[in-house]
């Protein structure tokens, strides 16, 4: 069920432009690992690398490997739709379909590519969904408004609902929380530790206590130099990154120190 | 050096660092601007009534003297900024009204000739065999819609794929010079669009061709540009971060297309479409050459000539025979007809990108 992802020096290109280099991580199956570090030092950028995002953006291309259970990713004959199927993501920006109504946007992972369920199990499936990303009660009179007629922080719960609908093997999230109120936070953090009994979670995040928090294993990511690309500078368990770090840069960063 | 320059060991003002501009200011009464403008528009008629003047020339200077007495008076009592306004508002409606002028004057004249003719006998009956009075354009507006509608058959698929394939897919030569051929095409001149499909029906059925396909065929030259056009410029507003979102959820790439961008797209296209049908129901100069005209209804469009709006508009105008002012009447009729039709199309328009576009309550 749950995947593992060994990462392997990877360097990833915007065209010519190096934005991440010498990245090798494991990330574990049945845990939640975080990435920190600050902006611009490629988190987004190597999340995107982990479900074959990246490429969509023009001229942009990875070298190295990133092996799930075995396969590479990568590999010649790996079809990317194929990859997403099993590697779902939240963006850092909520992008609810505006032509969708709130239910059609949950289901919309299963109606986009024509799978057909009941209508009980597809009510039952979206109700489920939404109650994970803790929307559910503010929706369940409106499910089929608009979706993009939802507050920021509600969209972003829609998205998170979308995501988790199609139950992937793995499931990146790049800053789920950051326009939610603490109570939605809470829920969303709940939902990732209820997730990762059965499934491998990435998050990308800027608030450290919520790393500490939901996380078991912690990378931290900075740029080696103004105009110089992002690397991963440490991964370890969390508990040991936010004690006793290896590197020093690590330690600045945690304790609010820079440079 | 002026007084409100503070010299330095004056301390500065804090509460009032702008200088204390108090809050109220003079004001014109609301009723100054209507007023004058009532004013000068009776001493512009009173020029035209009484002294004999040219029309043109009072309403210039009914309107000269407007600007000039509004732009002094606020000057004097409401200071520069405001007066400025004042002036520069008076000028911006004036070139609107000028831009007014014609439009306003096109649809009086269509409309008040073009009613003459206005009953049902007009809306039933083709011409065979009428050469004086009466006499209809039924077979005209049966043929402008189905050659108007086989075009826009034909420009639709071609126009929307085009534009999917330059926004989807492009990369590189190919779609850079479809993008520069597309807008070389929508400034050919109409009566090049009709001599290119004359010719190429000329080169299957022989000389002397004409019907309906082929006029079809001369408006999709015209209308396929102004689709691709549309319907590019739509499908760009589309924010590709639904596209990725689709990705994401494992949605093949031609599956996204067809269920997230162009819904998404869907009100833009459908509006660019009723307008570039619009643009070409009008034509008169490709029509002339490919489909001509014919007294009689024919609405095989794969056979023999068909008359349309337009065409059969410029014929009664321009060899009107003996019953001249009976033709004339129904040139202007026919005119009218096609404007409203045209009209009609823009309300469409309007009603769809209403009706599709994404709503957010
Ligand atoms: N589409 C793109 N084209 C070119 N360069 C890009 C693109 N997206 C990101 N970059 C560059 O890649 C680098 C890493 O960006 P990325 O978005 O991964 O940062 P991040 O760590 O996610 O930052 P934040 O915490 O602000 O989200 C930056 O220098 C950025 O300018
Ligand atoms: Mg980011």
């Amino acid at each position: 069920m749950a995947k593992r992802i060994e990462v392997k020096d990877l360097d990833i290109y915007y065209d010519k432009f190096l934005a991440v280099q010498g990245v090798s991580m494991t990330i574990q199956p049945r845990s939640v690992t975080a990435l920190i570090g600050p902006s611009g030092c490629g988190k987004s950028t190597f999340l995107r690398t982990l479900n074959r995002m990246h490429e969509l953006v023009p001229n942009a291309r990875v070298e190295g490997s990133v092996v799930m259970d075995d396969d590479d990713l990568y590999g010649p004959n790996v079809d990317p739709v194929n990859v997403r199927r099993q590697i779902g993501m939240v963006f850092q920006r909520a992008n609810p379909f505006p032509t969708m109504s709130i239910y059609d946007n949950v289901a919309a992972g299963l109606k986009l590519n024509n799978k057909r369920l009941k209508k009980s199990d597809m009510d039952d499936l979206v109700e489920r969904s939404l109650k994970s990303a803790n929307l559910w009660e503010e929706v369940k009179d409106r499910l089929h408004k608009p979706g993009s007629g939802l507050s920021g922080g509600q969209q972003q719960r829609l998205c998170i609902a979308r995501a988790i609908a199609v139950q992937p093997e793995v499931l990146l999230m790049d800053e789920p929380c950051s326009a939610l109120d603490p109570i939605s936070t809470q829920a969303i953090e709940d939902l990732m530790l209820e997730l990762k009994t059965n499934y491998t979670i990435v998050i990308v995040t800027h608030n450290m206590q919520q790393a500490a928090r939901v996380s078991d294993t912690t990378g931290f990511f900075n740029l080696q130099g103004v105009g110089k690309p992002g690397e991963l500078v440490e991964i370890d368990e969390t508990t040991k990154i936010f004690s006793t770090p290896a590197q020093k840069a690590t330690e600045d960063y945690i304790s609010g120190r820079f440079g | 050096m002026s007084t409100s320059l503070k010299t330095p060991e004056q301390d500065p003002d804090l509460n009032t660092p702008l200088g204390g501009v108090s809050l109220t200011a003079g004001q014109l009464p609301r009723s100054a601007a209507p007023t004058t403008l009532v004013a000068a528009g009776v001493a512009g008629l009173l020029l035209w009534l009484l002294a004999d003047w040219a029309i043109v020339l009072c309403a210039l200077l009914a309107a000269a003297a407007y600007v000039v007495i509004v732009y002094t008076w606020s000057r004097t009592v409401e200071g520069p900024r405001k007066a400025t306004d004042r002036f520069v508002t008076a000028l911006v409606s004036g070139a609107f009204l000028l831009a007014l002028l014609p439009l306003i004057s096109v649809i009086a004249t269509v409309v008040t000739r073009g009613v003459a003719r206005f009953d049902a006998e007009f809306f039933t009956y083709s011409m065979i065999g009428v050469t004086g009075e009466g006499g209809g354009i039924y077979h005209a507006m049966i043929g402008t819609l189905i050659i108007t509608g086989l075009a826009t058959l034909i420009s639709v698929p071609v126009g929307m794929l085009t534009a999917i394939y330059l926004v989807e897919y492009g990369r590189g030569k190919l779609a850079k010079a479809i993008t520069f051929f597309v807008d070389v095409m929508t400034g050919i001149p109409s009566i090049v669009a009709g001599l290119f499909a004359y010719a190429l029906f000329v080169m299957v059925f022989g000389p002397g061709v004409r019907m309906g396909l082929a006029g079809a065929v001369a408006l999709s030259v015209l209308m396929i540009p102004t689709v691709v056009r549309s319907t590019e410029e739509m499908l760009k507003l589309v924010p590709n971060e639904l596209r990725e979102a689709s990705y994401a959820l494992a949605v093949p790439k031609w599956r996204t297309i067809l269920k997230v961008v162009l819904p998404t797209a869907l009100a833009g296209i459908a509006t660019g479409v009723t307008l570039a049908i619009a643009r070409v129901i009008g034509e008169t100069a490709p029509l002339l050459v490919t489909a001509g005209l014919t007294d009689g209804d024919n609405f095989d469009p794969f056979d023999g000539r068909m008359t349309t709006l337009s065409v059969f508009s410029y014929y009664e105008y321009q060899s009107p025979g003996l019953f001249a002012e009976a033709s004339f009447d129904r040139a202007w009729g026919a005119a009218l007809v096609l404007m409203i039709i045209v009209m009609v199309l823009n309300l469409v328009a309007r009603a769809i990108s209403k009706l599709f576009a994404p709503k957010s309550r």
